[in-house]
């Protein structure tokens, strides 16, 4: 893995021309790019929700997550998801 | 669409869709990709469009409540992403109109343009209306690349453009379609991009298609051309990382297996030509016992799912050899139908891309013919057959 590059301060934001949306043909989450699609998981789906919902630090996302998941922790899983996302170029700072 | 989009969006798809979005859905198969070429009406008159050769043929359009209602069904049957081609389809006058109705069913809309026509103000009633994604293809004949270069009144417009473009917060997606008699320019082609602050490059080689066929011996790279434009194309993606993202589409006829065509027939890609037939492809119309069904006579999801032309070549049971016994044949299906009727005359063999096909020297002599005919002095050289009406009347014969 590269090194982060991102922390619990920054504002990500979804990429240039990405969209996220329900879509009720495939029962999921969706990002929606130029040409393409990414089909998201239950929680990937959360996280990339807030995001497109809402500008707000790293650190007040985790703790959104946690308000939402009845207190469990999901700092880990959720900085796990956010690297692979930022890598994949679908967030943006 | 310009020819030149034309020639490039499926393999752009299959780069980008077919794996992303081909592999969320191994199970279901539905038309995720709506290509809609409105209009068969050009500005530009491209040597290396894919359109078919008789298109002038081709009159009426579907009206803007056809398309939308193309639209709907195509949405409801879970496609996500809007094409909207041609031809150009700046020349439909309801594209707005078409683009908010697209966007509010739900679809990411996509404007494939040659850029000729597109005004600042176009540029920001697409945005008003939802557009996502614009991709500017560039005319980009040695010619026409000159005038860009040397900074007459088109380039002043091209740059106008690109600003309208980023300033309603679009990336700036370019692509050029490259052949034998541009090909050394890739380094010019890649600097005029860098001025025009690109984020994206495709620099995409022609696909023998429609008119591109009919021009194949005067568009056909020469090896060297080839080495030494990635080699200029590689060296740009270093120099740019970060700022502006390149991708050099190798052309299949110098390569030893086929393209996955279309990420399988009738399996992601749903096109409708301006009159409303629906192909599997762009090009497939041109393939013998097609009955090409209209979405004004049934709805897509006959069509889609019970139609004779979109399960022709479903699933493996159409193959011949050596594609039937191969191991790769869940990789690239077989490659290209269209390619195989063209160059061998049945659409079920093995695209002759593959060093496997029987076929494969129809390839090689491509090749060979057309530096034969590089080789020739230029006064004996066949001219470049450009896409219009008159030629297309009278090559067809109507």
């Amino acid at each position: 893995m590269s090194e982060r590059m991102f922390n619990d301060e920054t504002v990500l934001q979804l990429a240039q021309g990405y969209r996220f949306q329900w879509e009720p043909a495939q029962n999921c989450n969706v990002l929606l790019y130029p040409e393409g699609m990414v089909k998201l998981n239950g929680g990937a789906g959360e996280i990339v929700k807030l995001i497109s919902e809402k500008k707000q630090t790293v650190a007040e996302l985790v703790a959104d997550l946690k308000a939402a998941f009845d207190g469990v922790d999901l700092t880990d899983d959720v900085y796990q998801f956010l690297d692979e996302a930022y890598n994949n170029d679908w967030l943006r700072k | 669409m310009t020819g030149s989009e034309n020639n490039n969006t499926p393999d752009r798809a299959q780069g980008s869709i077919g794996s992303a979005i081909g592999k969320v859905n191994d199970q279901i198969r539905q038309p995720l990709w709506l290509l809609a070429e409105l209009t068969y009406s050009c500005p530009l008159q491209c040597p290396y469009c894919s359109n078919p050769m008789d298109f002038a043929k081709i009159k009426s359009e579907l009206s803007t409540e056809e398309w939308i209602d193309v639209f709907k069904q195509a949405r409801a049957m879970g496609a996500t992403q809007l094409g909207f081609s041609g031809g150009e389809p700046l020349m439909r006058t309801d594209l707005v109109e078409l683009i908010r109705a697209a966007r509010d069913l739900g679809f990411y809309t996509n404007v494939i343009t040659s850029g000729v026509g597109m005004t600042a103000k176009k540029v920001a009633e697409f945005k008003e209306a939802g557009l996502d994604h614009i991709q500017v293809s560039f005319q980009a004949s040695s010619e026409d690349l000159n005038n860009l270069i040397a900074g007459t009144d088109a380039f002043k417009h091209k740059i106008e453009m690109a600003k309208a473009v980023k300033a309603n917060d679009y990336p700036m997606v370019l692509c050029f379609v490259t052949h034998r008699q541009n090909i050394d320019q890739v380094d010019e082609i890649l600097d005029l991009c860098i001025e025009l602050e690109a984020d994206y490059v495709e620099l995409a080689t022609t696909q023998y298609y429609g008119w591109a066929m009919h021009n194949r011996d005067q568009l056909m790279p020469m090896k060297d051309q080839l080495v030494r434009a990635e080699a200029t194309a590689h060296r740009y993606q270093e120099e740019q990382k970060g700022k502006m993202k390149i991708y050099y589409v190798v052309p299949d006829y110098y390569e030893d297996r086929p393209k996955a065509c279309m990420n399988g027939w009738g399996n992601i890609f749903l096109t409708i030509t301006p009159n409303g037939v629906a192909l599997p492809c762009h090009a497939a119309r041109e393939l013998p016992g097609m009955t090409l069904p209209n979405v004004k006579d049934m709805s897509v999801d006959e069509i889609w799912n019970g139609s004779s032309d979109f399960n022709k070549f479903r699933g493996f049971d159409w193959m011949t050899e050596p594609c039937r016994s191969c191991d790769e044949k869940e990789k690239d299906f077989g490659g290209c139908r269209c390619q195989a009727f063209m160059l061998t005359g049945n659409a079920a063999n093995t695209d002759p891309v593959c060093s496997k096909s029987p076929h494969h020297h129809l390839v090689e002599e491509a090749i060979a013919a057309g530096k034969a005919e590089a080789d020739k002095p230029i006064v004996d050289q066949k001219p470049l057959v450009f896409r219009n009406p008159r030629n297309s009347r009278k090559i067809v014969g109507f």
